[in-house]
């Protein structure tokens, strides 16, 4: 299983907990994840990367073992610690007041 | 027993105000969509129980909500019976995709940016959900950047009317320093065929048709940045209001200018009369008079809040040209909230009740068409918009 931790807003719209276990089919990239997701939780779609171009959106970030993997090409794999449910997917949204 | 639901959303979340008829004592829930931005909310006409919701978020994008029981559960509409294991309907609500293709015969990809050049449409919110006066499956949607679409499915999809960014002016439309938003639908409960809408900062249109064609109604219209007085896009109308006895008769708040028009928007005079000021955001219709109108004047297009620090509603009794201000019960020292667009609304009881949302968090509602008022709420978030259901 695959673990992704959103942010409190997408837990809320989805009615969800801080973390969700996903079965995502090999290879485990972040495109597979999103897809997963997305299949999964369909109100957020469009809320995390834009319904048709599949863009990430401007102000939301992923995260992996440390490492900011938002630029990453979402066909790469992600590390095996994420494959294997040791480390979660994280999606974090940028920090902003008001 | 009759009763009044007002419907306020906020820059933090939604809020729903109800009251017997006698609109004194008020019960408030809230925040729905807590954090998120609810730009507005409006109930079906042809089901009183049916709500629609915008919300939004500069992190997450826009999300359509719905609710089949007056606002005390919702759920993001879309995809049939499958539901998620948490009971979610699938869905789609809020897949605003523009229309591209030879439909139309000119699909559009840009519009004039501020620096002249042209610049790509694209998506940003919806500012405005207008339930069909018949159908509670059917509404349409303004969005940013300003289209017209429509959802004959309680908003599980949305499909674009092309026709709107259509029409030849489109690639000249420019936004307002708010951004280039359709805030403003306003259908003829006659002929629903007939859609008034308005956008920030092109102008005003109606369709005659259910918005496969549209024609641009701003011929009277001044705006000291368009030296064309004849100029047929580029003003700033920030709200049209219409009393649905008299579909012919329109009530505009522009940039500058409170603006009649007894032709359905064929051609305009101003009525802005003795206003201590003619700039402001929202105008509206009294239930029972139709030439009874009020708006919020505000200082000027740089000092977005009251002139003297006295929050007054203006009435006119007069179809417009003579005003007079409400104040009592209106904070008359010290204050300088604005009110916006979509933040003032009617009740349909008798006495028609009126009601202002303020970017103070304020709610204030008056039960005897404005002679007095009360806050029926402090201190909610910045108000964006106010909308009233009569209830039977």
């Amino acid at each position: 299983m695959i673990r992704v931790v959103l942010p409190y807003h997408l837990r809320t719209l989805a009615n969800v907990g801080e973390e969700v276990a996903l079965e995502v089919p090999a290879p485990v990239t972040q495109r597979a994840v999103l897809d997963a997701l997305e299949a999964r939780y369909p109100m957020l779609r469009g809320t995390i990367r834009d319904h048709d171009t599949l863009k990430r959106r401007a102000f939301l970030r992923f995260f992996v073992c440390g490492q900011d993997i938002s630029l990453d090409p979402p066909e790469a794999p992600l590390p095996g610690a994420v494959a294997t449910g040791g480390e979660p997917f994280l999606v974090v949204g940028a920090v902003a007041g008001g | 027993m009759s009763g009044v639901r007002v419907l306020v959303g906020t820059r933090k979340g939604a809020f729903v105000l109800t009251a017997d008829g006698k609109r004194r004592h008020w019960e408030v829930s809230g925040p729905q969509f807590a954090g998120w931005e609810v730009y507005h909310m409006k109930g079906s006409p042809a089901d009183p129980d049916r709500l629609y919701a915008s919300q939004s978020s500069g992190w997450f994008g826009q999300v359509i909500q719905r609710s089949s029981d007056g606002g005390k559960t919702w759920q993001t509409p879309g995809g049939g019976v499958t539901k998620t294991p948490e009971g979610m309907p699938m869905g789609e609500s809020n897949r605003f995709v523009y229309d591209t293709s030879d439909a139309t015969g000119k699909p559009l990809t840009t519009h004039q940016w501020y620096d002249g050049t042209q610049h790509p449409w694209e998506f940003k919110r919806v500012w405005h959900l207008e339930p069909s006066p018949t159908d509670p499956e059917t509404v349409y949607a303004g969005v940013e950047d300003a289209a017209l679409f429509q959802t004959s499915d309680g908003a599980t999809t949305w499909k674009e009317l092309p026709g709107l960014r259509g029409h030849g002016s489109g690639p000249q439309w420019a936004p307002g320093a708010g951004g280039m938003c359709l805030h403003t639908i306003v259908i003829d409960p006659a002929n629903p065929k007939r859609i008034y809408i308005a956008i920030s900062a092109a102008g005003a249109f109606r369709t005659e048709d259910g918005g496969k064609t549209w024609r641009a109604i701003n011929q009277g219209l001044r705006s000291n940045h368009i030296p064309d007085p004849k100029a047929e896009v580029g003003h700033c109308v920030h709200r049209i209001a219409m009393h649905p006895s008299r579909p012919n008769v329109l009530f505009m708040q522009k940039h500058w200018d409170v603006m009649r028009s007894d032709d359905g928007g064929v051609s305009w005079r101003e009525v802005s009369g003795n206003l201590p000021s003619d700039f402001g955001f929202p105008i509206d219709v009294h239930a029972h008079e139709p030439d009874t109108i009020y708006v919020v004047p505000i200082k000027s297009d740089s000092e977005h809040y009251p002139p003297d620090g006295k929050l007054r509603v203006y009435r006119s009794r007069t179809g417009g040209n003579e005003w007079e201000a409400l104040t009592q019960g209106l904070p008359q020292k010290d204050c300088y909230v604005n009110v916006l667009r979509d933040a003032m609304a009617v009740d349909r009881l008798d006495p028609c009740g009126v009601y202002v949302g303020t970017t103070g968090g304020q709610v204030y509602g008056s039960a005897n068409g404005g002679d007095s008022w009360e806050p029926i709420v402090r201190d909610l978030p910045p108000v964006l918009s106010v909308e009233v259901q009569t209830l039977s």
